[in-house]
């Protein structure tokens, strides 16, 4: 099966220079794909590069943070050469964001039905009557109760829930091909997160949507991605379909994070979270990353950083375990049925 | 919103009361006795005596008081002790001058003062913000007279571009202009910068860039609506500070405001003239505040109003 993939990330370099000798290497030759019409989920620990990642996509990333390196291919055409002027034809209208917080990330002073309009304007030829049209679609679109008395409603007026519809409907104002959602709901509660998380998956269905979705929760992965990233540490550890990713998940890393998490389709006997943090940027370790915290390192892992490498089934692991190079004893990373 | 309104404006009254027991107070406790500055040197004290009886300095200091206030309230401010002139004359054509300098110099900071904030604030530690801060601290520690002296040195004495003094055309309104509104564009530069900076970093920018955007209209349409909520406050506050010095300008370039009157008048304890002055400037600098106070609510939506 081959599929079409409307983003290419391709060892993406995406450094923060504090000062002449402090540089912190917050993305640091990330490669994943969104295959078309698809949803892939970023997972991985607070610091692992995802929404910088994320930010990179749109050249979002504020100063000092620089792309130092790699290539990031929207629909073929990389997106580190384009002008600013060129980005900005892009943003909001082939690739749009929604962010984590909803309760800061609308603009106070403006109300809600001006915020969605502004992106109408930018990018399409519409006069003020289709305008106002379409904000109330959109409006409807995402579900708000009594949309006509929200479009002059400011977001302070608004529930946490209902501005992240705003924020959901300013990003589809344009009907992007792809929607990067940056902890859409982490800060909802959980109804309120699992309404939102719905309504991202129909609208993805409705409008043919490719979704990057980025989450802390793997429970939130199985039921709306198609596929899966691991981060750690600026790094892609893990990609995979799905299903392959909790079936049969190769890095320790990933078996740690699904070993960290209740679940339902096996029978657990206690939830083992990782031991030990993650590595400060200033002090990065010079083989794997994630060997100080891995129960398997070996001396190969802690001196050489493994390159991230396709297995069956399309998935991809960065591990040198399932290397020839493998210096350790054969050993069992998952093993479903450990408890029953 | 009509409410509030309301409840500011009762509040005015006791911040009134307030200002009129102070000037009293300050004006009688002040040394030297008016009755004999009137009656000139030299004054036999049968003279000094029937002067002070028809002013009516003899009467209790809480009888005069109550007098004074009552008499403000139904807007007569009495004769002048100088000049015999009725008080409301006396001020009326030069309380328009000191409103036209104070509003012009407000204007003045307000426009330079945003701009060169929003510059600085854009360029973040880059030559020119350094150079804006810079300039913004100088203006802010130079005294207004001292300014005003030099303006006039160069621009009035030297070059001879504008006349030294007076009021009226816009070639005699220039430098006093610049002379009072510098330290308040200052501060407003100032002001505006920090906001600016704070705003900016801000989530909704994030929006506003991620909509595609332009980087002028994140700046003007996204960032400064929210980042001038803060500086408003300091615009009014500025507007008192410049009814102050204004006094200090109407005398460097001899400008016939009321400033300058107050001064002239005080030398020459001119009661009825002083404490008229300071009230109807007292008043305007309170409802200058009260505008503010409703601009400012009405820029921020997220206050609630009652
Ligand atoms: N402005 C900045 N200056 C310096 N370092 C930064 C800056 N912004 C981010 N970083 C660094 O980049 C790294 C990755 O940050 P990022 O926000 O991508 O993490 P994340 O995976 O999204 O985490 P979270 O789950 O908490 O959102 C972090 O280690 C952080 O320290
Ligand atoms: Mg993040």
């Amino acid at each position: 099966m081959t599929v079409e993939n409307i983003l290419e990330i391709k060892n993406l370099k995406t450094y923060f220079s504090l000062d002449k000798d402090r540089v912190v290497k917050a993305v640091d030759g990330v490669s994943y794909v969104v295959p078309k019409g698809k949803t892939l989920g970023i997972v991985g620990e607070s610091g692992s590069g995802k929404s910088i990642t994320a930010l990179s996509v749109l050249r979002l990333v504020d100063e000092p943070g620089e792309i130092v390196d790699g290539e990031i291919l929207f629909k073929g055409e990389d997106l580190v050469k384009k002008k600013v002027s060129e980005m900005r034809k892009i943003r909001g209208n082939q690739i749009s964001m929604i962010f984590q917080e909803p309760m800061t990330s609308l603009n106070p002073v403006h109300s809600v039905g001006k915020q969605i309009k502004e992106t109408l304007h930018i990018h399409e030829d519409l006069i003020r009557q289709e305008a106002n049209h379409k904000a109330l679609d959109l409006l409807k679109l995402v579900g708000i109760p009594s949309p006509e008395k929200r479009l002059t409603q400011y977001p302070f007026e608004l529930s946490g829930g209902m501005r992240q519809r705003v924020m959901i409907a300013i990003a589809l104002a344009c009907n992007p091909e792809l929607l990067i959602a940056d902890e859409p709901t982490t800060a909802l509660d959980v109804t309120i997160q699992a309404q939102i998380l719905e309504l991202i998956k129909e609208l993805q269905a409705e409008l043919h949507m490719s979704v990057m979705l980025i989450t802390h929760d793997l429970g939130v992965v199985a039921e709306t991605c198609d596929f899966v990233a691991v981060m750690y540490a600026g790094k892609v550890v893990e990609y995979a379909d799905v299903d392959t990713l909790f079936e049969s998940p190769k890095h320790p890393y990933t078996v740690g994070l699904l070993n960290s998490l209740p679940r339902h389709d096996i029978k657990m006997e206690e939830l083992t979270p990782i031991k030990g943090m993650v590595p400060s940027p200033f002090e990065m370790p010079e083989g794997c990353r994630f060997a100080p915290r891995c129960p398997f390192a070996t001396a190969l892992c802690q001196e050489k950083l493994p390159d991230l490498e396709k297995k069956e089934n399309g998935q991809e692991v960065r591990c040198w375990i399932y290397t020839d190079e493998w210096d350790g004893e054969e050993v069992k990373v998952y093993e479903p049925n450990a408890t029953t | 919103m009509f409410k509030f309104i309301v409840r500011r404006l009762l509040q005015l009254i006791p911040v009134l009361f307030g200002v009129t027991l102070l000037v009293f107070l300050m004006l009688h406790i002040t040394p030297g006795n008016p009755a004999a500055i009137l009656a000139g040197e030299g004054a036999s004290q049968e003279t000094i005596d029937n002067v002070a009886n028809r002013l009516g300095l003899n009467e209790p200091l809480h009888m005069q008081y109550i007098y004074f206030v009552m008499d403000a309230i139904r807007l007569d401010f009495g004769t002048s002790w100088r000049t015999g002139m009725p008080v409301a004359d006396e001020i009326g054509s030069r309380f328009w001058v000191t409103v036209e300098l104070a509003v012009y110099s407000t204007i003045l900071s307000v426009f330079i003062g945003i701009i060169a904030g929003v510059i600085s604030a854009v360029r973040r530690y880059s030559f020119t913000d350094v150079g804006i801060m810079l300039l913004a601290l100088f203006g802010l520690s130079m005294p207004n007279f001292w300014l005003g002296l030099m303006l006039m040195q160069w621009f009035a004495v030297q070059l001879m571009w504008v006349p030294a003094s007076g009021w009226g055309s816009a070639s005699q309104v220039i430098l006093p202009v610049i002379a009072l509104g510098t330290a308040g564009a200052a501060i407003i530069a100032r002001m505006t910068r920090s906001s600016m900076l704070e705003v900016i970093s801000q989530d909704y920018i994030r929006t506003a860039r991620a909509k595609g955007t332009k980087e002028r209209v994140v700046i003007y349409r996204h960032a400064l609506r929210n980042a001038l909520i803060p500086v408003v406050t300091v615009v009014g506050l500025q507007f008192g500070y410049l009814l102050g010095g204004a006094v200090l300008t109407e005398t460097v370039f001899a400008i016939n405001g009321l400033g300058r009157l107050v001064v002239d008048r005080i030398a020459s304890r001119d009661f009825p003239v002083i404490q008229a002055s300071v009230l109807i400037i007292a008043t305007l600098f309170v409802f200058v505040n009260f505008l503010v106070d409703i601009s400012y609510r009405l820029l921020n939506k997220r206050i609630d109003l009652d």
